[in-house]
């Protein structure tokens, strides 16, 4: 680095020595910069609202909370206008073909948001009809624990997602964070179990209460062994 | 007809603000059955201001339509099914059968009501169809096909109604666990790459 001679004024402006000279008023991006700047304040949410969750997702859309400020209003019923999925609620197991579904409708780039306990381990509904957690089954960027979350957690988790827009998107797709592309590919070398190929008892905590259920210990699945 | 004594504890008078007898309405609906099929055909029981009328599987659609037909009892309000596996109380006045299917029928006209009971017992419960006596009976006995995997014979589309199409228990059956046996982790899992 030199100090720039023709700026002679202004000891702090420096150049380093390869690169080429700017003019005044002018600055050097990347074009995914640029574009994830763009889309990170424009995000178009699909409310994915099955339950309780989705109540509170409207007060973050209403005057008092007004997720307008960060440029997401604009809540849109059809995947195909969407790429910022909020699943809000429980997805029960006749649900998830329907939100994968979805979730493949939305055009690249595409960000998704747990939100609430249900949508990201089941919550309090530990049964045999209910999935636990929606990210075993499609990605997911953005967790939000709560029962239901307050409002000011779903626009922190926005504005997560907006930080990671800037950091990891690109100009033409979303690559995701380097972690769970890890634990994808883990999960994408076993997937082709049959259905219900549980392979482990479960925590024998059915009868932590004091009463043995009588349809006995419940099997888990590939999945819940880790 | 063998009655059973309404369902009191020994000693304790009855008090007919908690154990209202059955009403007269209900009294009529039984007079009535009995004259059509006779006495042989069903048992009853009367708990509280239940009566409980408990038929073989056998002879279930011969009274359900004289309880439509003849009796009145031209509504069917209920249809559901238990599973009595290791029920605890084992003078329960009920069929003796693992599953019962039971019928809520009304008449309108004079608002009594009864219960139907029919029993069915592993490993194949079969109960013939009340589709053809109350078409609404199609997606109640849908339901319990669904959770017990009793089957409706006669039932024009008897399919799973709550559970997905691919899933191979019927989880209200006492035996089964609340958590499942592992069905609902094992979907497809969608790649950051694929979608
Ligand atoms: S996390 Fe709580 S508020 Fe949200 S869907 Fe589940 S039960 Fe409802």
């Amino acid at each position: 680095m030199a100090v720039n001679p023709r700026k002679a004024g202004s000891e702090l402006i420096v150049t380093p020595g390869d690169e080429p000279e700017m003019p005044e008023g002018v600055f050097v991006s990347t074009m995914d910069s640029v574009f994830s700047w763009c889309r990170k304040h424009s995000l178009w949410p699909m409310p994915f609202a099955t339950a309780c969750c989705g109540i509170e997702l409207m007060a973050v859309g209403a005057s008092r909370f007004d997720i307008a400020r960060f440029g997401a209003e604009v809540m849109r019923f059809s995947p195909r206008q969407c790429d910022l999925m909020i699943v809000a609620g429980r997805v029960a197991m006749k649900m998830m073909p329907v939100l994968q579904r979805i979730w493949l409708q939305m055009p690249e780039p595409k960000w998704c948001i747990s939100m609430g306990a249900c949508a990201s381990t089941g919550g309090i509904f530990d049964t045999y009809a209910v999935v636990q957690g929606v990210d075993r089954f499609i990605p997911v960027d953005a967790y939000i624990p709560g029962c239901p979350p307050r409002p000011e957690q779903i626009l922190r988790s926005l504005m997560d997602i907006q930080t990671k827009v800037q950091r990891r998107g690109t100009t033409f797709g979303n690559e995701g964070l380097p972690e769970l592309r890890a634990r994808e590919r883990y999960v994408l070398a076993r997937r082709d179990a049959p259905a219900g190929a549980g392979v482990a008892d479960e925590r024998g905590s059915e009868d932590r209460f004091g009463y043995r259920l009588p349809g006995g210990p419940a099997r888990l699945g590939l999945e819940e062994t880790r | 007809m063998s009655q059973a004594a309404v369902n009191v504890p020994s000693g304790a008078p009855a008090d007919p603000r908690i154990d209202p007898a059955p009403g007269a309405a209900d009294e009529a609906i039984l007079a009535k059955l009995a004259a059509a099929v006779g006495e042989d055909a069903h048992r009853v029981v009367r708990f509280r201001d239940n009566l409980r009328i408990l038929v073989a599987p056998g002879r279930l659609i011969e009274v359900l339509t004289a309880l439509k037909e003849k009796a009145g009892c031209a509504f069917l309000a209920e249809l559901g099914g238990t599973d009595y596996l290791q029920y605890p109380d084992p003078d329960r006045q009920g069929t003796g059968a693992r599953f019962e299917v039971h019928y809520v029928l009304r008449d309108l006209e004079t608002a009594g009501m009864v219960v139907v009971k029919a029993g069915v017992d592993d490993p194949d419960p079969v109960l013939p169809s009340a589709y053809s006596l109350w078409p609404g009976a199609d997606w109640m006995e849908r339901e319990v096909y669904d959770m017990f995997g009793i089957r409706f014979e006669g039932h024009p589309d008897l399919r799973r109604i709550l559970m997905p199409e691919e899933f191979a228990s019927f989880p209200l059956r006492k035996d089964y666990p609340l958590r499942g046996r592992g069905e609902r982790h094992n979907f497809t899992k969608l790649t950051r790459e694929e979608s």
